[in-house]
């Protein structure tokens, strides 16, 4: 026969002891489970997004009734049990069930610390602790106006935040002068303040609360200083106390908390406790992670699986306020045996603080920028020495061995975020892994929507992949070029040219595209590949090209566009300049600005002005739009400059007029500068170009967008035509093995510097590249002149015309 | 509801659109490959882009702004992005090629 499991308490601790328990030892035990609630076991953290108006009630809801059944789990909801009888071994609940137990969990949790003012049974007098109250807050906020929050910790600025959301005028009272003052020093306390002050929070400070006016309802507080302050609701939110009234009456030992050692084993034989209501060591936890950890200790313990016992947690805090980053872990206080490294941004708004006690990270408070958290608190967690690059804790990695992705992780608790955008925490991908047998980034994308809106967290979901499943279980799943097809873009390319593939409707019939007409992902995609291996024989798709690239400008956010005409190298004339001036009157141009790459940008031109703008400005188009060679931004160099060593501008103009029109997977943008001051900022481009004494420096690889990359140096040359020569081949270099749509900073990443310089390091090769770049330059045409001049592409830019009157049907 | 005619089915590209202005409403007329041809709003429901500038794959377009998929068959706006644009009848005269846009007149007041 199967032993007896009794939880007491259905709530985040029991349940996921209970949980790793299944894991462990499925069959083990038959298992019964009282909750005082009418719920099944729920997200209590969550509350404070219920009330935020973030999640539903059903949104918080961990183990639905379902699972109860699947696991042939007993439950009894709205059952509160009353009594233990130690000697039969059973428990009894107030509406007379009893059970049988051979071991019992008590995971009573904690009940909210009333205080005992006068007049705290009043209507309108309520506690943030479970869905009753959240409930409670919704309602009174139908009606009532005037909430105040007593306790300015954490709980209490959750609930304020939430009757904020329901559009309560609130007050926060606290005992303390700063907020938080149990999680935070004074600085971050002030810095949250203000800004909770922003979000309409208002804040009685070391204000003591004497009693609780009103008749049946409440209707204000006063102080013990004498002041007074209005109220129709008052949530008192100044702490929890561990829920140990069954245990006392049980004769269970009990001292703040229920007494456990580290096998959280209790007084009594045959009964353990976990969760709020135990207290280990002298402490009892009031935040999850520590639960989780107990819960994973006993369930092992009950399992007969062998574990080292529950050592103790070092906890951190998030609170969960939107618009308000804080995190706070190990002991952040300054004391006169502690030295501490702190970083502080008024203008951004952020403060750093990491407290070290001979020479080892004790504890941290964040405020403002948080990613900092889970490292710092891996570091706390692991007492880690930092003597002598105490300061590269918090002011850069350089010197420190940076940590590995999955001791990251196995240092976060199971609550924490990892996707911010979806709110995916740890432990629903690790869940998503273990139980639905996800093993890619991908796939965990699918089920959970982690990494699924803005993807800066893929890099950490892989780390939970390789943490769970250790580096050989993770499925490096292939991506295809898009969701067209599996296949990735080197397969694609070799097909184009070992099959002669030489239009987009081939590669989709032939290679077997899951969509007929591909997306919008692939087909500007294949465009260019196409026209890349087959520059003669492939007829550009002008229907499968963006529309910047189609229309030959830059669409803005309302429709217009964009105008920029080429000026090579940044060397203009007077007599350019007033043409460009005339025809920016002449259509009333909205907006006229220099760009980042010396040039002038006419901004919000109207789709069917611009072949006439175009004609009129008899200037070939700059191609600021276009995946293509954008400019060549120079300095003045020899010609005028006291420093330059040689002509910038000349060899600037030269590659810009050697290169203009060409296409490339990505933007490519150059630069000459005239000596090593670089003031045209060469080494961020993707080709830069340094003159130095008697030559030149070629660097690539460079990104000053989205990634800062400086570049990588390929070689110093002697000659100008040398400059032509490398570059040629580096281009087409990059042409032939380039990504769609990746820069050079992320191809020299992919395949490597090395490789680069290998495949141009030969004059036959170089050669070569330069051979097959010419071909295409030498098919290229202005487009803006191509459009001007065909009447069918001109009419593609003005609407049709009605061409009769309508007739009413 | 009015029937317009708002020009000749050769005036459209393959996979490509035009726009016809009827009075404040802006349309995007498509042909698909097919040859068939499709109407709808010239107004992405999100940012307001303008879809006849989008790229076309068999009877969808893809907004230029932020490529959200529209379906040009009755305007509604492909997973994860949820919505819809105002689709129109479109009436082809086979003999001639002559093209009719259906539209309820409240339509054309009303933008």
């Amino acid at each position: 026969m199967k032993k007896k499991i009794v939880l007491v308490g259905n709530g985040m601790a029991g349940v996921s002891c209970i949980e790793q328990l299944l894991k462990l030892a499925p069959n083990r035990y038959e298992i019964t489970i009282f909750g005082s609630e009418p719920h099944p076991n729920y997200n209590r953290i969550l509350l404070s997004s219920v009330l935020a108006g973030d999640a539903g009630m059903n949104d918080i809801v961990m183990n639905d009734w379902s699972w109860y059944e699947e696991h042939n789990i007993t439950l009894h909801t709205g059952h509160t049990v009353t009594h233990i009888d130690k000697e039969r071994k059973t428990v009894r609940t107030d509406m007379g069930i009893t059970a049988e137990y051979d071991e019992l969990i008590l995971a009573t949790g904690s009940l909210p610390f009333m205080l005992p003012l006068p007049g705290a049974d009043k209507e309108g007098v309520i506690a943030f602790r479970d869905i009753k109250d959240c409930k409670a807050m919704m309602e009174a906020a139908k009606t009532y106006k005037k909430a105040v929050v007593i306790g300015g910790g954490l709980l209490g600025l959750e609930a304020a935040r939430g009757l904020l959301n329901l559009h309560m005028d609130v007050s926060v009272v606290h005992i303390n002068e700063y907020l938080m003052n149990l999680q935070l020093d004074r600085t971050a306390s002030h810095m949250l303040q203000l800004e909770l002050e922003k979000q309409g929070m208002k804040f009685l400070l070391k204000k003591n609360t004497e009693t609780i006016l009103g008749k049946k309802r409440v209707s204000g507080l006063r102080f013990t200083d004498g002041s007074e302050v209005e109220a129709d609701l008052v949530v008192m939110a100044v702490g929890i106390r561990p829920n140990v009234a069954l245990a006392k009456s049980s004769g269970i030992a009990i001292n703040r908390g229920i007494v456990v050692n580290d096998y959280l084993e209790t007084s009594v034989p045959g009964i353990y406790s976990i969760g709020e209501c135990a207290e280990h060591r002298g402490v009892a936890y009031g935040l999850v992670a520590p639960l989780y950890e107990q819960g994973a200790v006993l369930a092992k313990r009950l399992a007969g699986v062998e574990t080292a016992g529950y050592q103790g947690s070092v906890v951190s805090t998030k609170l969960k306020v939107s618009g308000v980053d804080v995190f706070s872990a190990g002991e952040y206080a300054d004391k006169p045996e502690t030295r501490a490294v702190r970083v502080q941004d008024d203008f951004e708004g952020i403060y750093k603080k990491v407290v070290i006690r001979d020479g080892k990270i004790i504890g941290a408070v964040l405020f403002g920028d948080i990613s900092d958290g889970s490292r710092l608190f891996a570091m706390i967690r692991n007492g880690e020495d930092v003597t002598g690059k105490e300061k590269t804790v918090l002011l850069g990695e350089s010197g420190t061995p940076a940590k590995s992705g999955a001791e990251l992780i196995a240092a976060m608790s199971d609550d924490e975020v990892v996707c911010g955008c979806n709110g995916v925490s740890k432990g629903a991908i690790v869940q998503a892994i273990q139980e639905k047998g996800c093993s890619s980034v991908g796939e965990i994308k699918a089920c959970t929507k982690a990494s699924a809106s803005c993807g800066g967290c893929k890099p950490l979901v892989a780390d939970v992949l390789t943490y769970v499943l250790g580096a050989e279980g993770v499925k490096t799943v292939k991506e295809g070029m898009c969701g067209c097809t599996p296949l990735g873009r080197d397969e694609v390319v070799e097909s184009i040219r070992s099959m002669r593939l030489t239009t987009s409707k081939e590669v989709m019939n032939v290679l077997e595209w899951s969509n007929p007409e591909g997306c919008s992902k692939c087909r500007p995609a294949l465009n260019y590949y196409l026209g890349m291996v087959w520059p003669e024989e492939h007829a550009d798709e002008r229907e499968s090209r963006f529309v910047n690239e189609r229309n030959h400008a830059n669409i803005q956010k309302d429709g217009t566009y964009s105008v920029v005409p080429r000026m090579y190298g940044g060397v203009t004339t007077p007599k350019d300049l007033k043409r460009i001036a005339e025809i920016a009157e002449k259509y009333e141009v909205p907006l006229v600005k220099m760009t980042g790459g010396q040039r002038i940008d006419l901004l919000g031109i109207k789709k069917e002005d611009l072949p006439g703008m175009w004609a009129d400005l008899d200037m070939p188009s700059g191609y600021a739009y276009g995946k293509s060679l954008r400019t060549v931004k120079t300095c003045v160099g020899s010609t005028f400059c006291r420093f330059g060593t040689q002509d910038a501008m000349g060899m600037g103009i030269q590659l810009e007029k050697k290169f203009e029109r060409l296409n490339t997977p990505a933007k490519v943008k150059m630069a000459v500068s005239g000596c090593p001051r670089n003031c045209a900022e060469a080494t961020i481009k993707d080709f830069g170009v340094v003159a130095i004494d008697g030559g030149w420096e070629l660097h690539i690889g460079g990104n000053g967008g989205t990634k800062l990359r400086g570049t990588d140096l390929l070689c110093k040359v002697k000659t100008e035509e040398e400059v032509l020569e490398w570059s040629g081949a580096f281009l087409q270099y990059y042409r032939e093995t380039g990504k769609y749509n990746e820069r050079t900073a992320e191809w020299i990443e992919r395949i490597g510097l090395e490789q680069v310089k290998a495949a141009l390091a030969a004059k036959e090769d170089r050669d070569a590249l330069n051979g097959r770049i010419d071909k295409t330059l030498d098919l290229m045409k202005d487009p803006w002149k191509e459009i001007i001049e065909q009447q069918e592409l001109r009419q593609t830019f003005v609407p049709m015309e009605e061409q009769s009157a309508e007739s009413i049907i | 509801m009015k029937r317009i005619h708002v020009g000749h089915v050769t005036e459209i590209g393959e996979k490509r659109s035009r726009v016809v202005r009827v009075g404040a409403l802006e349309i995007a007329m498509f042909k698909l490959s097919d040859g068939s041809i499709k109407a709808i709003e010239n107004r992405c429901p999100h940012k307001a882009g303008k879809l006849s500038e989008g790229i076309v794959c068999d009877h969808h377009v893809f907004c230029p702004l932020h490529d959200w998929k529209i379906d040009l068959h009755n305007g509604v706006v492909q997973a994860p992005d949820e919505g819809c644009v105002a689709s129109f009848r479109v009436e082809k005269d086979e003999a001639s090629g002559e093209l009719y846009v259906h539209i309820e007149e409240e339509k054309i007041l009303a933008s």
